[in-house]
């Protein structure tokens, strides 16, 4: 993958139920507050992961989310991996447009989350999964 | 009747030779319980290294989890977590490790080469492993139902609706908004509006502490709610990071009043409702 920085092991949570959804929140917290984000940088990040990981058990059917601290040499960061064996995306344009949504949301969790972080990848295979991973650097 | 250092290593021996008939029935019997709901990859890769641990440790001599049997409790302590977290009964998982038993004794034959009085006592020993496995997963259904009844009173504990001035509830969210608590919450909020007849709600989101979609998803549906219902909502305790995520999320609030502070959010459904004496007089005793 076309990220920069080395990464020490991760901690990987199985999405499988709500209470999931809320342990990757804190989980993401914990280690956000760790690298020293900003606050705001904080909230953004746990709001995408909390969005990540609400799409990952809703449309994904469960999967599970992978959080690692980042080092590029010059700053640090929070990287997130979710990934799942759901039916995927068929159309990913789509599913990134503000707004519009499969089920019964808003329609922001995709798109927005990618604004909420600095980087932000999309794998998706119709049938066989999806794979997001975000970044959030410390500045 | 623990095991003796000879027998343990007589064991090992035994699982040395037969290797990969009992990885297999081991497998296989697991598996059928497990009803495809686990990858047989994954599986392959949790018999085989519990093989292992376990052949290590009777060849070690070792023949007591607590105390020197590390690895094999540290692959347990894996297993029942993981298990657990993919949804499976104490049952399921507990037969992971029972099913070696019977995978040895069809592997080394034990049946036919013993007694009569062995392959009965072997039957006996799988009958009542079930018994216990029963007594087991009963009692942790049962645990969990105490636990269940708690969580739920801990839901209606945590959402109350309290009367701040004649008119005027609030409900100060604190924690996690899920769907069941926000059910709740505008369940105890749109009552609320009719006991008191009160035209102005208060929906505190200070301990809340990240608004993503599905909060503001449930807050706004309860404002409309109430909106329905001819009660005007105002949403107080936007943080300062939590307004720029909102921005950045890009959730609109349309036109619903939004304020920062509870204290804001009061003085404006004071001035709205009309009530700008009691909000001088408020003012006035606290400049004194």
């Amino acid at each position: 993958m076309g990220f920069a920085g080395a990464a020490d092991a991760g901690e990987t949570i199985v999405i499988s139920s709500d209470e999931d959804v809320v342990r990757v929140r804190q989980l993401t917290r914990t280690v956000a507050v760790r690298v020293k984000l900003s606050l705001v940088d904080q909230t953004k990040l746990v709001t995408a992961a909390s969005e990540l990981a609400r799409n990952t058990l809703v449309y994904g059917g469960g999967g599970s989310a992978e959080v690692t601290v980042v080092d590029s040499g010059r700053r640090r960061g929070v990287r997130i991996v979710f990934s799942d064996q759901g039916p995927g995306i068929a159309d990913l344009d789509l599913a990134l447009t503000d707004g519009w949504t499969s089920g019964g949301g808003l329609g922001l969790g995709l798109s927005g989350s990618r604004r909420l972080v600095d980087e932000f990848d999309i794998q998706t295979v119709v049938g066989e999964g999806t794979r997001i991973t975000v970044t959030k650097w410390s500045r | 009747m623990a095991l003796s250092t000879e027998a343990s290593s007589r064991l090992a021996a035994q699982l040395d030779e037969h290797q990969d008939k009992i990885s297999e029935l081991w497998v296989r019997q697991v598996a059928a319980t497990l009803r495809g709901r686990l990858s047989q990859g994954e599986l392959d890769r949790q018999i085989r290294e519990l093989f292992r641990a376990l052949r290590e440790t009777l060849a070690a001599g070792t023949t007591q989890l607590q105390g020197d049997g590390g690895e094999v409790r540290a692959l347990l302590t894996e297993l029942s977590r993981a298990r657990a977290l993919q949804g499976f009964t104490s049952t399921e998982t507990a037969i992971s490790i029972f099913a070696v038993k019977e995978a040895f004794a069809t592997a080394t034959d034990v049946f036919n080469a013993e007694s009569q009085a062995m392959g009965d006592y072997i039957s006996f020993g799988s009958f009542i492993d079930e018994l216990g496995l029963f007594t087991f997963a009963t009692y942790a259904q049962a645990r969990e139902e105490v636990i269940a009844d708690q969580a739920e009173q801990l839901l209606e504990l945590a959402t109350p609706v309290v009367k701040l001035w004649d008119g005027v509830v609030a409900v100060p969210l604190v924690g996690t908004l899920d769907s069941a608590r926000a059910q709740v919450v505008m369940e105890r909020l749109l009552q609320t509006l009719v006991d008191t007849g009160s035209p102005y709600a208060i929906i505190d989101i200070t301990g809340v502490p990240a608004v993503d979609t599905q909060v503001a998803q449930h807050v706004l549906k309860t404002v409309v709610a109430a909106r329905l219902m001819g009660a005007e909502c105002i949403i107080s305790g936007i943080r300062p990071q939590i307004a720029q995520t909102i921005v950045a999320l890009g959730i609109e609030f349309g036109d619903i009043a939004t304020k920062a502070t509870l204290a804001d959010a009061l003085r404006h459904a004071l001035r709205r409702s009309g009530n700008s004496d009691l909000v001088r007089r408020g003012a006035a005793r606290r400049e004194h």
